[in-house]
């Protein structure tokens, strides 16, 4: 009798499956359920954005930003400010500074609440993606009060930050989906001010992180799906260029906010979660405890910037724009706004990285200069894009299920890895 | 800039100017420029000596140089730029190799950082540059069947071709595009440093 025939099958996988977090075409070769290669065809998304900021003056390519890693927004521009910054060689206020770090942080959470709900939901937890979104929406309405914006915010801009922080908050409008007891309740929180809001949020939150870590931490089938899949060595880690949780999650204590401070990380106390295996389960655990610390964060912000009222955004109306109401009456005030929107502001010659610790690693920008009102090369660092190569690495010799789950570890999103 | 920048740069002349390399500081950051031919030898003693122990490629890109300074530009078209990172020493450095104009070639750093691979890859989608060594050149961005090198400067930003489905025909077609490059603030270069003086100083009031 002849043995049976043994082929490996070659999987397509996406580009339009729920579980690929975007448009990822994955070609997965396989032995029975296992994978031997995961070779992922990325670009399906690719816009360009690198070119584009190249025929957009400095200001102009700051919404960019935005549409890039589309989960946190404002870090993104963050990094691009920081650039900008760097090169015209100015500082920002430092009430602009602590609420940057302010909005990261609410980033942070942001981005995270996105990643545990969407994790949870490819492997297996419906529930966490619900519980996610209810306090997702509260952090949204942060962005919105602030910037008018839900997403892409364009609110840090070279020189400060867009406007100051509002003192009151949009409420909820009687309508057929909400009576007046209705509209009352979901407007309790909504009385006073934007700080107001945010530090009810932080009082809220930890129990809201209690009750994610009911659902999963100690969740059997989340630790059959999670613990000892895709172990990345710390060594490894380095090797593939890792940063964020992902080389925290491997056991380096890394974090540009702690090593490399910038903005007011050095006056903020916080801790840095590193986990020991380095694998998924671990890698949860880091992202959970980081929501925990960026909600210390947010307190100590909100705490600082109740006291210290001031500039937001620098006085140097070459590379800031002036007051819409000195615009009308002063002279030189219209022209300095009709030249900062016609043709901008340029750039010394030369050359600058700047990054910053991104909720998925280290988000860097790289800008060169000729001297010219447009960037002459922008290049973006994303985290996505490194983590993402080492999809083959992490998830050979793992089944097929498997690959959903380091795919959600990773914490991918297209908009940052095609961009 | 500061100081343990300028230890590192130290560092590096005293061990790279003997191989052609030249050393930089500015804004901060230490940017190395070695020769082509010498890439490869500096990427492994930049990875595995004790004084700079860069452990990570933390990004690498081209950069096209034809249109530097509105054609001011006088050196090598291309250059791959490599931003290390050292975790253990907690420092950066920017390295920069030129490339021939004609052929523009370079030794993959694959084997010194395995995420050089893709990095590598999207640099010679990008801008068509050849990495010698690297285990699997193959477009990464662009679409599967693309023609050209996107970010270089002479390709237009409304590129070549535009696609569109044909009804008649039941396939993708291909065909010129048909929408205009448009400039809508165009671009400058102001040499005088109006900008840079020296009002930085203004936002550091309100302190707490």
């Amino acid at each position: 009798m002849a043995m049976p025939e043994i082929r490996n099958y070659t999987l397509n996988f996406g580009p339009q499956h729920p579980a690929a977090h975007g448009v990822l075409r994955l070609v997965l070769e396989m032995d029975g359920e296992v994978i031997e290669r995961a070779d992922p065809h990325i670009g399906l998304l690719h816009r360009a954005t690198e070119k584009l900021a190249e025929t957009r003056t400095y200001n102009q390519a700051l919404p960019y930003m935005d549409r890039l890693d589309y989960v946190s927004m404002m870090c993104n521009e963050h990094a691009y400010v920081m650039a900008v910054e760097k090169m015209l060689g100015v500082s920002v206020p430092i009430r602009a500074q602590y609420i940057r770090v302010m909005f990261d942080e609410i980033t942070r959470i942001l981005n995270h609440l996105m990643w545990i709900g969407a994790h949870g939901l490819d492997i297996g937890a419906m529930t966490i993606f619900l519980y996610a979104f209810r306090e997702r929406e509260d952090l949204m309405d942060c962005y919105e009060a602030v910037s008018g914006a839900r997403m892409h915010a364009a609110y840090y801009r070279p020189g400060g930050v867009y406007r100051d922080l509002p003192d009151s908050m949009p409420k909820y409008e009687t309508s057929k989906w909400h009576n007046a007891q209705d509209v009352e309740r979901l407007n309790r929180n909504r009385q006073g001010s934007l700080l107001d809001f945010i530090e009810d949020f932080t009082v809220r939150f930890p129990a809201c992180v209690d009750e994610y870590e009911t659902l999963l931490t100690e969740n059997r089938i989340w630790k059959q799906r999670t613990v000892d899949i895709g172990i990345v060595t710390p060594e490894r880690a380095l090797q593939l260029g890792f940063t964020g949780p992902m080389i925290r999650g491997s056991g380096i204590a890394w974090d540009l906010r702690k090593k490399q401070p910038y903005e007011v990380y050095d006056r903020l106390e916080f801790d840095i979660p590193v986990g020991t295996n380095g694998d998924t389960y671990d890698r949860y655990l880091v992202r959970v405890e980081e929501m925990r610390q960026s909600n210390r964060i947010i307190r100590q912000c909100v705490k600082w910037l109740r006291e210290n009222p001031g500039p937001v955004m620098l006085d140097n109306h070459k590379i800031t724009p002036p007051r819409r109401d000195d615009v009308k009456g002063d002279m030189e005030s219209l022209i300095h706004h009709f030249k900062l929107f016609t043709e901008g502001y340029s750039i010394p010659e030369g050359e600058a990285y700047a990054a910053v610790e991104h909720p998925k690693g280290e988000f860097g920008i790289y800008m060169v200069s000729d001297g010219a009102n447009k960037p002459y090369r922008l290049k973006i660092r994303a985290p996505g894009f490194v983590h993402l190569s080492a999809l083959d690495e992490m998830s050979r010799g793992h089944m097929l299920a498997d690959v959903v789950a380091i795919l959600g570890t990773q914490d991918i999103v297209f908009g940052e890895v095609d961009r | 800039m500061s100081e343990p920048n300028q230890k590192l740069a130290e560092l590096i002349r005293s061990r790279f100017e003997s191989v052609g390399g030249r050393c930089r500081e500015a804004l901060g950051e230490v940017t190395l420029e070695v020769p082509r031919e010498q890439l490869l030898e500096s990427c492994k003693a930049l990875r595995d000596e004790a004084g700079f122990s860069f452990e990570e490629l933390i990004d690498l890109c081209a950069i096209d140089y034809s249109e530097f300074g509105n054609g001011g530009w006088d050196g090598p078209r291309f250059a791959v730029v490599y931003h290390l990172l050292s975790i253990t020493r907690n420092q950066r450095l920017r390295l920069r190799v030129f490339l021939d104009d004609d052929r523009p070639v370079v030794d993959s750093v694959v084997s010194v950082w395995a995420t050089a691979n893709w990095f590598e890859r999207e640099a010679f989608d990008l801008f068509g540059v050849l990495f010698e060594g690297h285990p699997d050149l193959r477009r990464i961005l662009t679409d599967y069947g693309f023609i050209g090198h996107p970010f270089r400067k002479d390709f237009p930003l409304t590129g070549n071709v535009e696609m569109r489905y044909d009804e008649a025909r039941k396939r993708v077609v291909y065909e010129p595009v048909s929408i205009e490059t448009r400039i809508n603030v165009p671009r400058v270069i102001r040499d005088d440093h109006r900008f840079m003086d020296g009002k930085s100083s203004e936002g550091e009031n309100g302190d707490a």
